[in-house]
C-alpha cells in the first residue's frame, strides 16, 4: 500500500498505466487466478512443445509396437501403453496441441463472426439489428452440439472442418455481448462528439467503440476456451472430426473405452489432460472476469 | 436501585477500511430515560447511525471494534451480553426503524406474515404478549399473533388493517410502508424505540403523521425513544431532548427548548443558522463552509477547530469535555464563555 | 396470465419456422451425400435415384421445404432415411428416456446446489468457503464424458453395484407406458422390483450429468444469497430479534432463489441438448443417442426433429421458469 502511495506522489502515472498496475495487483491478490494463469502456462508450453518433447515421437507419427501393448504403467512408461503399443503420454503430449489449437481456434472464429454480427446489428440498428438478433437469438436455442455435430458431418471429417463447424456454432454469445456494449457505448459523451465532428461511421466504430468493448470480450474469451476444449474433445469422443491416427483427446479417450476394465491406464491420461487444461482456463477467466469486469464483481 | 433505560458511556468504535482504521465514534455519553425522546442530530457521516446500530449491537465486528465505553441498557452492558441474550433484547426490549420504507419489508412476503414471525420472535421471551394460555399449540399461537398484527396495524392508523395483512409490501404507499415496520417495531412492546432516520424518505405531509404517531406512542406506553436526524425542524417538533453529534462527538445535549433557543456550541450555532426561516432574506442560503474530517488521521482536539469561525490554537490541542451551560444542557467547547459575546455581537 | 402464456406461444411460431429454415440449410446447402451412403455401398446410381426420388430429395429444395413444413402442421416429422422409420414415432419413444435423465439430473443438482450455495454464502470467506470455490470450478471443468467413464469403471467394473449402462436389462419386462418415464411408471405399476432397477440404472448416468449445473447453481446461489444478506429487509429482520436460522431459511433464501432460477431454466434446456455424451457413454437410449447415430449416417430428418423438439423445449423451459418467477416474487405477476 505504501508503496502505490509512495510512486504516485513521486509522478504522476498515466491512468491506463495505474489501471493495469491495479489490475494487476488485484490480480496477485487472487490465488485462484495465479493458479489458473500457472496451469494454463503449463498448458501452452505443452501446446508448444509437447511433440517436440514427448520421449516417443515416433508413436505419435503414427509408429506401432505392438510387442509392448497394453504395457500397465511404468517408469517407460509412465501412463502405460495402448492397443498398439504405443506411449500413451506421448500421444497425450501431443494431443494437446490438437485439442488446443482447435479449442483457440473456435473461440477465435467465433469472437470474429460474433463481434462482426453484434457490432453492426448495436452499430446499424433498425431492421439489420432486428434481423441479426433474431438470427442469433434462433441459433442460441439449436442445442449447440448437436448443431456442430450436424455441420461438422456434412462437411466432412478433418481438423480445419471440425473448428469451423464448432465456431458456427458458437459466435452467438459473443454477437449479444458486442451489441450490449455497442448500443451503451454509442450513448457515451466521445462518440457523440465523434459523430458531431463529422467522422465516417466505420471509423467511429472501430476507433471509438470496439476498443471499448475488449474486456468484456477477452474475459469471455478466456472463460470459454475451457469449454471449447471440451466441444472439440465432445465431437473426437463420438468420432466425428478429427479422425486417429491424429492424437486428438477425446479420440484417444473414446479409443480407450473398449478396453476399459482391464487397461484402464489408457484412459487416465486424456482424461486428466482434458480436465486439467479446462480446470486453468476456468480459473483463469474467473479471475480476468473479477478484475476486468467490475459489473460482474461482488 | 434503578438504573436509566440506556446510558451509553464513553463509547469509542473504530472502522477499518483500505486506508486505515477511521476513529468513528470517539467517546459519546448519552442517556435515555422512559418518557423521553431524545433526537440525535448531525451531518451525514457524523456517526449518529453507528451510535443507534451499536445499542443493537447490529454493527458486524470487523471491520468495526469497540475498543472503550459500554452501553448500559437497564443496568447491563450489551456489548458484553452473550450473542442470545442479544438476540432476546431485539424487537423484545428494543425495537428500531430505518430510514427507507421501500427496502426495509421482504418484497417476498405478505406484511401479516413479516409482523406474526417478529411477534413470535418476541413472545419466546415474553409469552404475554400474544395474550394466549402458555400451553397454547402452534396454530393458535399464530393466529394470536395475526391478531396482534392487525391490532398493531390498526394502531398505527392503516385504514381496514384486518384486510391489509394480507397485502405485499409494494401494494403500499411509502407512508403507509413506513407506519408498517413502525408496527413491527412495536409489537414485542420494546422499551426503547430507535428511530433512524424515519421520515427522510417520506413526503412532509406524511412526515408530520409519522412523527406524530411516534409521539403517541411515547405518550401511550411510556417508552424511551432515539430518534436520529438531520432535520433540525423534526427535533424542534418531535423530541424532548436533543444531542447534536459532530464527527464521532457529541458536541451538545440538554432540553430541547433550551438547546434550540439557546445554542451554545459553535457547530449547533451554525446548524441552527443553516436553517432557512421564512424571515431570512432571498438568496441567502448560509451553509456552513467546509466539510466533515478525515476521521483516519484525524487531530487530538476539537474536531470542529478546522471549521470553527472562533477557534484558537488551545482548540487543537485536547478534545474538549462536556461543560455545564444550565441544567442538563452541556456543550463541548473551551471558548463557551467568549463565544457568547461574539455571536450575538 | 393466460394472454401472457398465449402470446408466448404464438411467438413459437417464428422460431419454428426459422429452426428449420437454418437445419434445412445445413442438412441441403452443406457438401456430403446421404442418399448414396443410405444406399449402400453397392448400390448402382439408378437405384439411388430412385431413393432420392422416394424421398422427394431430386426436389428443389424449396419444394421440399414446403413438404417438410406442411407435413408438420400434421404433426409429421419426416422419414429417416436409414431406418424408414417416421421421425415423430421414433421422437416419441425417445424423448421420455432424455427428460427422465435431464429431470433426474437437475433434481441433483438443485436439491444440492442450492443448500450448498447458501451456506457456502453465510460461512463465506472461511475455509470451507475458498475449498468449495475451487471444487465448483473442478466440477465445472469436469468432462461429463471422461466423468461417465471413471463412475463406470468404478462401480460398475470394479465395484459392480450398478449396471454398466442402459435403461433396464432386455430380461426385464418394462411396465406399462403411462409418462413414458421408467421410474415413474414403474411405481404407477406397483413394481417395486422393476422401480429400483430403473433407479439403479438411471443413477450413474444421472449423476453425470448433474456435476457441471450442480456447481453453477451453488455458484450463482453463493452470488445471489450474498447480495440478498446486504439487504435492508435482513438488517430489519435482525434488529427486530428474528432467529438466525428464521432469517438465513425464509427471509434471505426464498429471495436467494427467485434470483437463481433464471440459471436454472437456462440450464435445463442446455442440458438437454448436452446430454448427447453422457448417453453415448452409457448407451441410455434417448435423443442424443438417437441424433448421434442419424449424425454419423448424414441422415437429416431425424437431426432436424430432434433439433426442432430441443429447440422448442428450451422455449418451453424459460416460459415455466417465467411463470414461476412471477409465483415466486410477487412484484412480477403477469396481468
Amino acid at each position: 500500500m505504501s508503496e502505490i502511495a509512495q510512486t504516485s506522489e513521486a509522478e504522476i502515472p498515466r491512468p491506463a498505466d495505474d489501471r493495469l498496475r491495479r489490475a494487476l495487483f488485484r490480480f496477485r491478490q487472487s490465488k485462484l487466478s495465479m493458479l489458473g494463469a500457472a496451469v494454463v502456462a503449463i498448458v501452452l508450453f505443452f501446446t508448444a512443445f509437447g511433440t517436440v518433447l514427448a520421449p516417443y515421437p515416433e508413436h505419435i507419427a503414427g509408429a506401432v509396437d505392438t510387442a509392448n501393448r497394453f504395457q500397465p504403467p511404468s517408469l517407460t512408461h509412465p501412463f502405460g501403453t495402448n492397443e498398439l503399443g504405443q506411449d500413451v503420454l506421448s500421444l497425450v503430449m501431443a494431443g494437446a496441441t490438437v485439442s488446443v489449437l482447435a479449442g483457440f481456434g473456435v473461440v477465435l472464429i467465433g469472437t470474429l463472426i460474433g463481434t462482426l454480427v453484434g457490432a453492426v446489428a448495436g452499430f446499424v440498428g433498425g431492421w439489420t439489428d432486428e434481423g441479426l438478433m433474431r438470427l442469433t437469438d434462433l441459433t442460441l436455442t439449436i442445442p449447440s452440439l448437436i448443431l456442430a455435430m450436424a455441420i461438422a458431418a456434412a462437411l466432412g471429417p478433418g481438423f480445419t472442418n471440425m473448428v469451423i463447424a464448432i465456431s458456427l456454432s458458437w459466435w452467438p454469445g459473443y454477437a449479444r455481448l458486442v451489441r450490449g456494449e455497442v448500443l451503451a457505448a454509442r450513448e457515451e459523451v466521445y462518440v457523440t462528439a465523434a459523430r458531431a465532428i463529422g467522422a465516417n461511421p466505420s471509423r467511429i466504430l472501430f476507433r471509438h467503440i470496439l476498443p471499448n468493448v475488449v474486456s468484456p470480450i477477452i474475459v469471455k474469451m478466456s472463460l470459454d476456451m475451457g469449454f471449447a476444449i471440451l466441444t472439440v474433445a465432445g465431437l473426437g469422443f463420438i468420432g466425428i472430426g478429427v479422425r486417429p491416427p491424429t492424437p486428438e483427446w477425446g479420440t484417444l479417450l473414446s479409443l480407450s473405452r473398449s478396453y476399459m476394465p482391464d487397461y484402464w491406464w489408457t484412459a487416465m491420461a486424456p482424461g486428466m489432460a482434458m480436465f486439467f487444461a479446462v480446470f486453468g482456463f476456468n480459473l483463469l477467466g474467473d479471475g480476468l472476469r473479477d478484475i476486468l469486469d467490475p459489473k460482474a464483481r461482488r | 436501585m434503578t438504573h436509566p433505560l440506556l446510558d451509553i458511556r464513553n463509547l469509542h468504535l473504530t472502522m477499518t477500511s483500505f486506508d486505515g482504521a477511521a476513529h468513528v465514534l470517539n467517546g459519546i455519553d448519552l442517556t435515555v430515560n422512559r418518557g423521553e425522546i431524545w433526537g440525535l442530530v448531525g451531518e451525514s457521516g457524523c456517526g449518529k447511525s453507528l451510535t443507534g446500530l451499536s445499542i443493537s449491537r447490529l454493527v458486524s465486528t470487523p471491520p468495526a471494534r469497540y475498543i472503550d465505553g459500554e452501553i448500559l441498557f437497564e443496568g447491563r452492558d450489551i456489548l458484553s451480553l452473550p450473542a442470545k441474550e442479544v438476540q432476546s433484547l431485539r424487537g423484545k426490549r428494543i425495537g428500531m426503524i430505518f430510514q427507507d420504507p421501500t427496502t426495509n419489508l421482504n418484497p417476498s412476503y405478505r406484511i401479516g406474515e413479516q409482523l406474526v414471525d417478529v411477534a413470535l420472535a418476541a413472545a419466546r421471551h415474553d409469552a404475554s404478549i400474544l395474550d394466549c394460555p402458555p400451553n397454547a399449540s402452534r396454530r393458535e399461537r399464530r393466529r394470536a399473533a395475526r391478531r396482534l398484527a392487525g391490532d398493531m396495524l390498526d394502531r398505527v392508523g392503516i385504514p381496514n388493517a384486518e384486510a391489509r395483512l394480507d397485502n405485499y409490501p409494494h401494494e403500499f404507499s411509502g407512508g403507509m410502508r413506513q407506519r408498517v415496520l413502525i408496527a413491527m417495531a412495536l409489537i414485542g412492546r420494546p422499551d426503547l424505540l430507535i428511530a433512524d432516520e424515519p421520515t427522510t424518505a417520506l413526503d412532509v405531509s406524511v412526515q408530520a403523521q409519522i412523527l406524530k404517531l411516534l409521539k403517541g406512542t411515547v405518550a401511550d406506553h411510556f417508552i424511551g425513544v432515539i430518534l436520529i436526524t438531520h432535520n433540525l425542524g423534526v427535533v424542534a417538533e418531535t423530541c424532548s431532548h436533543v444531542a447534536v453529534m459532530y464527527a464521532g462527538n457529541i458536541v451538545e445535549s440538554g432540553p430541547v427548548a433550551e438547546v434550540i433557543e439557546r445554542p451554545a456550541h459553535p457547530y449547533t450555532k451554525a446548524l441552527m443558522a443553516s436553517i432557512p426561516t421564512k424571515h431570512s432574506k432571498r438568496g441567502s442560503l448560509n451553509g456552513l463552509g467546509g466539510s466533515v474530517p478525515n476521521l483516519i488521521s484525524a487531530p487530538p482536539g476539537c474536531r470542529f477547530a478546522p471549521r470553527c469561525p472562533h477557534a484558537v490554537e488551545a482548540c487543537t490541542q485536547t478534545l474538549p469535555k462536556p461543560v455545564q451551560v444550565g441544567g442538563t444542557h452541556h456543550a463541548a467547547c473551551i471558548r463557551l464563555t467568549e463565544t457568547e459575546d461574539l455571536v450575538d455581537a | 396470465m393466460l394472454y401472457f402464456i398465449l402470446r408466448r406461444i404464438l411467438l413459437l411460431i417464428p422460431v419454428v419456422i426459422g429452426l428449420t429454415v437454418i437445419m434445412f440449410a445445413i442438412a441441403r446447402l452443406l457438401p456430403g451425400d446421404p442418399v448414396s451412403l443410405a444406399a449402400g455401398p453397392n448400390a448402382t446410381q439408378s437405384e439411388i435415384d430412385a431413393l432420392a426420388r422416394e424421398f422427394g430429395l431430386d426436389q428443389p429444395i424449396w419444394t421440399q421445404y414446403f413438404d417438410y413444413l406442411s407435413g408438420l402442421l400434421h404433426g409429421d416429422l419426416g422419414t429417416s432415411l436409414l431406418t424408414r422409420r417416421p421421425v415423430a414415432a421414433d421422437i416419441a419413444a425417445y424423448l421420455p428416456a432424455t427428460l427422465e435423465l435431464v429431470i433426474a439430473a437437475m433434481l441433483i443438482a438443485v436439491c444440492i446446489g442450492i443448500p450448498l450455495g447458501l451456506a457456502t454464502a453465510v460461512w463465506r470467506n472461511r475455509w470451507p468457503d475458498y475449498l468449495s470455490q475451487v471444487v465448483a470450478i473442478g466440477a465445472i471443468s469436469m468432462p461429463r464424458f471422461f466423468l461417465g467413464l471413471l463412475l463406470q469403471l468404478c462401480f460398475a467394473m470394479w465395484l459392480m453395484w450398478l449396471p454398466l449402462g442402459g435403461r433396464l436389462p432386455i430380461i426385464v419386462i418394462p411396465p406399462p407406458t403411462v409418462t413414458g418415464f421408467l421410474t415413474i411408471d414403474s411405481l404407477l405399476a406397483g413394481d417395486m422390483h422393476t422401480f429400483v432397477t430403473a433407479l439403479r440404472h438411471l443413477a450413474m448416468p444421472a449423476i453425470a450429468m448433474s456435476l457441471s449445473p450442480l456447481a453453477t447453481i451453488m455458484r450463482m446461489m453463493r452470488a445471489s444469497t450474498i447480495e440478498v444478506m446486504s439487504q435492508d429487509y435482513v438488517t430489519t429482520a435482525r434488529a427486530l430479534g428474528l432467529p438466525r436460522a428464521k432469517i438465513i431459511l425464509k427471509y434471505i433464501a426464498r429471495n436467494a432463489v427467485s434470483a437463481t432460477l433464471t440459471v436454472i431454466g437456462l440450464y435445463f434446456g442446455w442440458l438437454l441438448g448436452g446430454t448427447v455424451l453422457v448417453e453415448t457413454v452409457f448407451d441410455w437410449p434417448g435423443l442424443g443417442l438417437y441424433a448421434t447415430k442419424a449424425i454419423i449416417s448424414q441422415d437429416m430428418m431425424p437431426v432436424i426433429g430432434v433439433a426442432l423438439v430441443i429447440g422448442l423445449m428450451f422455449v418451453a423451459a424459460n416460459l415455466v421458469i417465467d411463470l414461476l418467477y412471477g409465483v415466486i416474487n410477487p412484484k412480477v405477476r403477469y396481468s
